[in-house]
């Protein structure tokens, strides 16, 4: 089977070290992490803040290199410098603030600076900035500055910047946190759109439960480590662990949850308020 | 009031001067510059605001967004209004003490401040109707030849542009910054200078934080899009001379002659000394 991305007993750690370069304190950041993402499919990484979620991001775009074990993206070995911007331009990375991410004063020239880096032709660099900004809805936008957009639309434009790129995995780090809930609501619909209708291999950084239900596969993180992994059914179905984990399940969620401790027949894990009514409705 | 600033800042617009090249724009502001040094006559300016006026009208942006421009050096003008009129040595009209006010003081201080605002107007044309990445575009190619005495021209040119680039969004930052201090108690408007000037320490630090934490993310947004400096690097907006690149040099040499020759020819009235 070929991974997509795959991580074999990662590790990292921040040092701090003080004037005499003594080591003063070690944080581990991430600790042993083994994940598999295949072609094509929906991750989503879960975890509440300081848990990993973010370094383990920033280590499938090369910007952090393991200090144990090896991360592979798309058969290649990040530990390899040599390699380093091919994977960069195959594993496109989204951040969370919006502000501090565009380069350029215009959206279409922001969206064009991916392929400029990559040494893209003119007449191409133009085909591919029309088509990232069709594909996240924007192309009317494409001559506006960046400061007049919306959240939402400021994140859904750095979308493009990454597509124009003609990555073959995307890694959004928490890209709805500053968001208000349309902003949120656009930019996981645009994400959806592109795993579904392109076929965008998505890896999704979050700490918001309800944009994790229609992921494939699902990664809890906490203190490091990789403490709990399935499908969004069997990970919702486990409430209580969550909450330990300090993660909130969708308000449905929890709500079928105790009705289904007080005897109620409930089903296991209801995502949806639909899935909710359809079940409700049955009784 | 901060976000009044507008100097420095594109104004999106489809005309003509928008579409010209960076390079005739950046050659027109050096030569519009240094035609203003050229003169000691009024009558210069007639010709300057003339020229001024006529691509102002071109550009298609309201004359009130380019006059606001002209707020940030507000102080600076009247500061260099009152000193030429003060110090300025000449058929006294007015004395107290060592302050006196002359015929010449007066018309030296009017003159020099059309040229200031004449220069920063002219100036603000150029940033409002070139894109940051535009104008950079434009200077990097200008100064390429310096290259090879090993000037960083592109890494230059880069840093211009994003500096531009985050300018309305530190102005946002600083204003949301002291409304949030005001709101805890925080004076900077009373006071004499040293503590205004004190006072603006908590103004000061967040934003630096701020802008360092900017600067970081930036920096990582910029890696993870494959920036690796100019080396490989191709154009989206490549700058090629199109025929109203050539007309507007052309009226850029028209403007010098017609400058110089109007000058030289026509009688002046009165002329400033010095």
């Amino acid at each position: 089977m070929n991974y997509m991305i795959r991580a074999k007993n990662l590790v990292y750690e921040y040092i701090r070290r003080d004037k005499e370069d003594n080591v003063v304190d070690i944080t581990t950041a991430i600790n042993k992490v083994n994940i598999d993402v295949e072609q094509g499919q929906f991750i989503a990484v879960l975890g509440h803040n300081g848990s990993g979620k973010s370094t383990f991001a920033k280590h499938i775009n090369g910007l952090l290199i393991p200090m144990e074990g090896s991360l592979w993206v798309d058969g290649k070995n990040t530990n390899d410098m040599k390699k380093l911007w091919e994977i960069r331009q195959s594993a496109g990375m989204v951040f969370q603030n919006p502000d501090n991410q565009f380069v350029a004063n215009v959206v279409e020239e922001d969206v064009g600076f991916g392929p400029e880096n990559l040494g893209v032709k003119t007449s191409k660099i133009w085909k591919r900035v029309e088509e990232s900004l069709s594909a996240v809805e924007m192309l009317p936008f494409r001559k506006k500055s960046p400061n007049k957009l919306s959240g939402g639309q400021k994140q859904r434009v750095a979308i493009a910047g990454v597509m124009a790129m003609r990555p073959k995995c995307i890694i959004l780090d928490e890209p709805t946190a500053m968001l208000d809930p349309g902003g949120r609501k656009e930019v996981m619909d645009t994400i959806r759109k592109l795993n579904k209708e392109e076929g965008m291999t998505v890896i999704l950084i979050t700490h918001y439960m309800d944009e994790v239900v229609y992921a494939d596969k699902i990664f809890v993180m906490d203190h490091g480590s990789v403490v709990m992994e399935g499908i969004p059914k069997e990970i919702f179905a486990q409430v209580d662990e969550l909450k330990n984990y300090h993660l909130n399940v969708p308000q449905v969620t929890e709500l079928a949850y105790e009705l289904r401790k007080e005897g109620i027949p409930m089903p296991k894990a209801v995502l949806t308020v639909e899935e909710f009514m359809e079940a409700f409705e049955k009784m | 009031m901060i976000r009044d600033i507008t100097i420095g800042q594109y104004y999106p617009k489809e005309s003509k001067v928008h579409q010209l090249d960076p390079r005739v724009k950046l050659a027109g502001t050096f030569v519009y510059m240094i035609s203003m040094f050229c003169f000691h006559r009024f009558l210069g300016f007639l010709f300057v605001s003339l020229f001024l006026g006529w691509v102002i009208k071109k550009s298609d942006i309201p004359f009130s967004y380019i006059v606001k421009g002209l707020k940030p050096i507000l102080f600076l003008l009247v500061f260099t209004m009152v000193i030429n009129a003060l110090f300025v040595d000449g058929h006294i009209i007015w004395s107290w003490g060592i302050l006196k006010i002359s015929v010449e003081g007066i018309r030296k201080a009017v003159f020099m401040g059309i040229r200031l605002s004449l220069l920063v107007l002219g100036a603000s044309m150029m940033t409002f109707t070139t894109t940051p990445n535009h104008l950079t575009d434009g200077l990097e190619q200008m100064l390429k030849p310096l290259r090879k005495l090993h000037v960083p021209v592109h890494e230059i040119s880069m840093m211009m542009s994003i500096a531009l680039r985050f300018i309305p969004i530190l102005l946002e930052e600083t204003d949301k910054i002291m409304k949030a201090q005001m709101a805890r108690g925080a004076d900077f408007e009373t006071g004499g200078m040293i503590k205004r000037a004190k006072n603006m320490v908590p103004l000061l630090v967040p934003l630096f934080v701020s802008a360092f934490r900017r600067a970081n993310d930036l920096a990582m947004a910029m890696e993870a899009r494959c920036y690796r400096g100019g080396e490989g690097r191709t154009k989206m907006k490549p700058l090629e001379y199109q025929q109203a690149d050539y007309i507007a040099y052309g009226v850029l040499a028209g403007y010098i002659i017609i400058l110089m020759i109007g000058l030289r020819y026509i009688p002046s009235i009165w002329t400033i000394v010095g």
